[in-house]
């Protein structure tokens, strides 16, 4: 029997939660090993060694140590393909790279004005840190365009890629799933017709469900 | 019998450049379709229902439509990954997957900080605007992290996932070679490791037919 991959990184991190919705849906059993970053775990010498830029998630199973969430997505769905959801990043080359463009349209287009939302309208405050309404404003803009695609999109398809559940759809949860119960800004993606079905199908999926519960555990008392 | 893998771009955009290079140093026979940029020809409808993003470039192979230019060279290194300069090491699962990690480097970490420099040199003079010295200033200390990141680790490999050449190392060079072109191309030079990083990607054969048409902004 495998042993289980090693995950580094807090729950509450949206690239750390993307790593892990991927592995729940390739069923692939791992272990979280959270981290301090409060304490600066993610600065000492012994986690650089495996992730240089200081950042979490990173990833290590019997082969191999990693970082960049997208890249372990990607080396997950490439290296346990007949595990869990096997048409995660496609079963051929050409649903591959479907995948892949909306894959890289997220990491591209999506994430980093919605890592700005989230980080100014639920990180900020909770770090006592002032919000700057210059950023938000111009990222609301860059994201309203980028969601304007999305409309379109979703309504000629059920899901970015195609008809099913992808890689490329799985990728933007963590950061939707802030912007929607963390902010009040979640009718960005909810006030339109198709995102917003499309909102509720994927947050829906047994594999994010239980990576919310998971965030709401470190909650807990 | 295979179709012409057909690109819709300019030779001036650093994008179309990224896959440009990677068809090149694999051998792959394509046409450059020319999109006609000053007329927003990719802002209408018959383009748009290509990428409705709205940029370039477009990949068409047959059937297929691609859009975002590392999706393209990822499909292009993997269907001829037996053709040309192995770009992905599919023979070693080790190396394939650090080649995966440093393409997300590039992606997440050298992009975002250099391209908005990139913008302020080249882009912004076009629309009658002065290089906002606030945003390349905030973007050169950004990038300059990145950079001390690849200077270790160019101390101890030649490229950045390992001993071997891959597309991780060939998505940084459209942004960079504009870079090396502004005042702020020190801080590439000044670093040893990188530096020579550079001098030797950016000598590669395949890029410098590519090399030849990005004069954007040139007389």
């Amino acid at each position: 029997m495998a042993t289980p991959v090693k995950v580094y990184g807090p729950p509450l991190s949206t690239a750390v939660c993307r790593v892990v919705a991927c592995l729940l849906e390739k069923d692939v059993e791992f272990q979280l090993i959270s981290l301090n970053m409060a304490k600066g775990d993610h600065k000492k010498p012994d986690f650089l060694k495996i992730q240089p830029f200081g950042q979490v998630p990173a990833f290590q199973d019997e082969k191999i140590s990693l970082f960049e969430s997208r890249a372990i997505c990607r080396y997950v769905c490439e290296n346990y393909p007949e595990k869990g959801n096997k048409g995660l990043f496609g079963t051929n080359p050409l649903a591959k790279a479907s995948i892949d463009q909306w894959l890289e349209a997220e990491g591209q287009s999506f994430n980093p004005p919605s890592s700005a939302l989230v980080f100014q309208l639920a990180l900020a405050p909770r770090m006592n840190i002032k919000q700057d309404e210059g950023v938000i404003k111009q990222n609301e803009e860059k994201l309203a365009k980028v969601l304007d695609v999305y409309e379109k999109r979703l309504g000629e398809s059920r899901f970015l890629a195609g008809d099913e559940f992808s890689l490329a759809d799985l990728s933007h949860l963590p950061n939707a799933h802030y912007l929607v119960n963390a902010t009040d800004r979640g009718e960005i993606l909810t006030s339109r017709d198709n995102v917003g079905r499309w909102w509720g199908e994927i947050s829906n999926r047994d594999s994010w469900k239980k990576v919310v519960d998971m965030q709401k555990q470190q909650h807990s008392p | 019998m295979t179709t012409l893998i057909k690109l819709y771009g300019a030779p001036v955009s650093t994008c179309t450049a990224r896959v440009m290079t990677c068809l090149h140093e694999k051998a792959v026979d394509f046409a450059l379709v020319p999109v006609d940029l000053f007329s927003c020809e990719h802002k209408q409808p018959p383009f748009l229902a290509k990428n409705p993003f709205g940029q370039i470039p477009v990949l068409e192979d047959g059937d297929l439509t691609l859009f975002e230019s590392r999706a393209m060279t990822a499909y292009v290194a993997e269907k001829f990954k037996e053709a040309g300069t192995d770009l992905i090491r599919h023979h070693d699962l080790k190396e394939a997957a650090l080649v995966k990690v440093w393409i997300e480097v590039e992606s997440q970490q050298f992009h975002p900080a250099i391209a908005p420099i990139v913008y302020e040199y080249f882009v912004a003079p076009i629309q009658g605007k002065s290089p906002d010295q606030g945003v390349i200033d905030a973007n050169l200390e950004k990038l300059s992290k990145v950079l001390d990141v690849y200077e270790a680790k160019l101390s101890s490999a030649k490229y950045l996932a390992g001993d071997f050449y891959s597309l991780a190392d060939l998505h940084h060079l459209p942004y960079t070679y504009y870079f090396m072109k502004t005042p702020c191309a020190s801080i590439i030079s000044e670093r040893a490791h990188v530096k020579a990083w550079w001098e030797d990607i950016s000598s590669r054969p395949a890029f410098n037919k590519v090399s030849e048409g990005m004069n954007f902004g040139e007389k």
